[in-house]
């Protein structure tokens, strides 16, 4: 270790100012201090005296989702070969085929590690795709703009990766973190400027540009020409009794094992990641308290209204808690704590709202099943009015108590 | 009822004349640096729109549209080619009128939103509620509903702007994009946000 932090401070002269790669200082510094902790302290106030830094919570929200990539390449991998089965596919079509067959790996939905060479081969070149397309944006941003390349973003494309169908074409996965990263963030001045999540930014951006390879029912499983509807497609046609109809039980869906996108499909998993962002109090407990009441009791009312022509209105609370990407929307999406609301009272509002627009637009809105995307997406926009609100509350009531005091 | 109500909820969410159709643009992007503003003009917005649609849908059903004067003994004039005239007076002198009261009983308001009351005049947010008004052939009940209804969406987006853009305020955008640039990128997502009620049928 102590040989590559000579060798890092060796090299800094080149970068620092003045040095022949001054231009490239952006990525000897983004290198440097993903390594080690930076040495610079703060010389003004205010001073925090906290080890958790920006950049380690970045870090840990990036291991919060690893339960959801080693059970999404799983189910991807699982889901493929179940309906290869179903088709009588020998095996898979491209180079992807060609490196399975490579490394001996078979087609058998029992096998753990088939599923996830699988699951492996569809997940990493969209990952590294993100990764290389956005960390150009950033990079490029950093370096003209003279400031750090920020973790942030290995958040950004970890989460837009994980929501992301399997099938989906490597140049628009491409485009979509081009435009989260840039048009979402980088115009804003960088992390902590924006005021919406650059990867829901990126996923509706994709999902309005190019509907038929982001929704639809052929685009969840990872084999050509495989048509399957989603769960909450079904939901939508025929309410709880049509989900079940197609043989998706509650546990499979609260487990994942349905096809969707590739992280977002297990409520256990999210949960585990919920677990610890709470634990390490990096995700706000009242964003994600707030979602799910809001849901809970949306769904409720929806429930004891009831409907004759819509099926989704008597879809109970706990089938829309596992359904589609509500869990991974509600643990990782919605505390995203940049795009949020800042103040705690304003993030219970913020989070109700979401529970309740998501519950509202997967119900009443034919046109997109998924509605916790757009639903955070909205809240996005109105958090700082929330939090405005909230402010002017507060101080109207302590005006109050100081009249109530003196006179 | 129920008919009132999803119009209602449909003209503030999924026809929002701000977001959707892009009307009254000038004033939308020039007023909503401070919440406080934005709330006052939101609220004239709501008003005027109160006032001039159901007064426009007067105007058009008993004078204007083909046939509407039979109660004068000519059945066989349509004044509909006036409409867009007629309309905009109407909403001049709405206007006028509200500056008026305004400066007499709500100076602080009044002061607050300076030259931008005028402007409402031509803000063409007012004048597209009348023609939409007109278009989709609305009764008086439901003109009455759609002005509110409209004008209440427009002023939620421009409060929602002007909540955005004092966040902004500790942003730090590139040189060739402040004010005017970065402003109307904003609009463009809170528009991409507003998507999730396009497609909702009541």
């Amino acid at each position: 270790m102590s040989s590559m932090r000579r060798w890092l401070d060796n090299i800094h002269p080149h970068f620092a100012q003045g040095g022949r790669y001054e231009k490239y200082y952006a990525l000897y510094e983004m290198v440097d201090t993903f390594l080690y902790t930076p040495p610079d302290v703060t010389r003004t106030s205010p001073h925090v005296r906290d080890a958790l830094d920006l950049k380690r919570v970045m870090s840990y929200v990036v291991l919060a989702t690893l339960p959801c990539i080693v059970f999404g390449m799983w189910n991807t991998g699982y889901q493929a070969h179940l309906a290869m089965a179903g088709m009588g596919v020998g095996e898979a079509a491209g180079w992807r085929g060609a490196i399975l067959a490579l490394l001996g790996v078979g087609y058998d939905p029992a096998s753990l590690y088939d599923n996830i060479m699988h699951g492996f081969m569809y997940f990493m070149p969209i990952y590294i795709v993100t990764l290389l397309a956005g960390g150009f944006w950033e990079v490029l941003f950093a370096g003209v703009r003279n400031h750090e390349v920020n973790e942030g973003f290995l958040v950004t494309s970890m989460l837009y990766a994980l929501v992301l169908p399997p099938t989906i074409p490597l140049w628009q996965a491409a485009l979509g973190i081009s435009f989260g990263v840039v048009i979402g963030k980088e115009v804003f001045g960088g992390t902590g400027k924006n005021f919406m999540n650059p990867a829901l930014t990126g996923r509706a951006f994709l999902f309005f540009a190019y509907p038929a390879q982001l929704s639809g029912d052929s685009v969840w499983t990872a084999v050509d020409g495989f048509s399957g509807a989603t769960a909450l497609s079904l939901g939508q046609s025929g309410g709880v009794a049509a989900i079940n109809g197609a043989g998706i039980e509650w546990m499979d869906a609260f487990f994942g094992t349905i096809q969707g996108s590739f992280g977002s499909t297990s409520t256990l998993a999210c949960l585990f990641g919920a677990a610890f962002l709470i634990y390490t109090r990096i995700a706000s407990w009242r964003i994600i308290a707030g979602v799910f009441l809001g849901m809970v009791g949306t769904t409720l009312v929806l429930n004891a209204i009831g409907s004759d022509t819509n099926a989704m209105f008597a879809v109970p609370w706990h089938w829309h808690m596992v359904l589609g990407g509500f869990a991974f929307g509600m643990v990782f999406m919605a505390t995203d704590p940049v795009s949020a609301a800042h103040t705690d009272t304003g993030r219970w509002i913020f989070g109700l709202l979401i529970g309740f627009m998501t519950v509202v637009i997967r119900v009443v809105n034919p046109a997109y099943p998924e509605g916790i995307m757009l639903a955070i997406l909205f809240a996005n926009i109105v958090a700082p009015l929330i939090d405005y609100g909230v402010v002017q509350a507060n101080v109207r009531r302590r005006i109050r108590r100081r009249v109530g005091a003196t006179s | 009822m129920e008919a009132y109500l999803s119009l209602f909820v449909k003209s503030i969410f999924i026809e929002n004349l701000a977001l959707s159709f892009f009307l009254g643009m000038c004033t939308f992007l020039a007023v909503s640096k401070k919440i406080g503003t934005a709330i006052g003009l939101g609220a004239a917005v709501i008003l005027v729109q109160a006032i001039t649609v159901p007064a426009n849908n007067l105007i058009f059903q008993h004078l204007l549209s083909d046939g509407a004067l039979a109660w004068a003994g000519m059945p066989d004039v349509d004044l509909s080619f006036l409409g867009l005239i007629c309309y905009i007076g109407v909403i001049a002198a709405m206007v006028q009128i509200l500056e008026m009261v305004l400066d007499k009983y709500f100076p602080a308001l009044y002061n607050a939103l300076g030259v931008f009351l005028p402007l409402i005049t031509v803000n063409c947010a007012i004048l597209g509620g009348s023609l939409f008004m007109v278009e989709r052939d609305l009764a008086l009940g439901e003109s009455v509903v759609y002005g509110v209804g409209s004008g209440a969406g427009w002023a939620l987006a421009i409060t929602a702007l002007a909540g955005v853009r004092e966040k902004l305020k500790y942003s730090d955008v590139p040189d060739g994009l402040q004010g005017l640039g970065i402003t109307f990128i904003t609009v463009g997502l809170m528009s991409l946000g507003f998507m999730a009620f396009s497609g909702i049928q009541l």
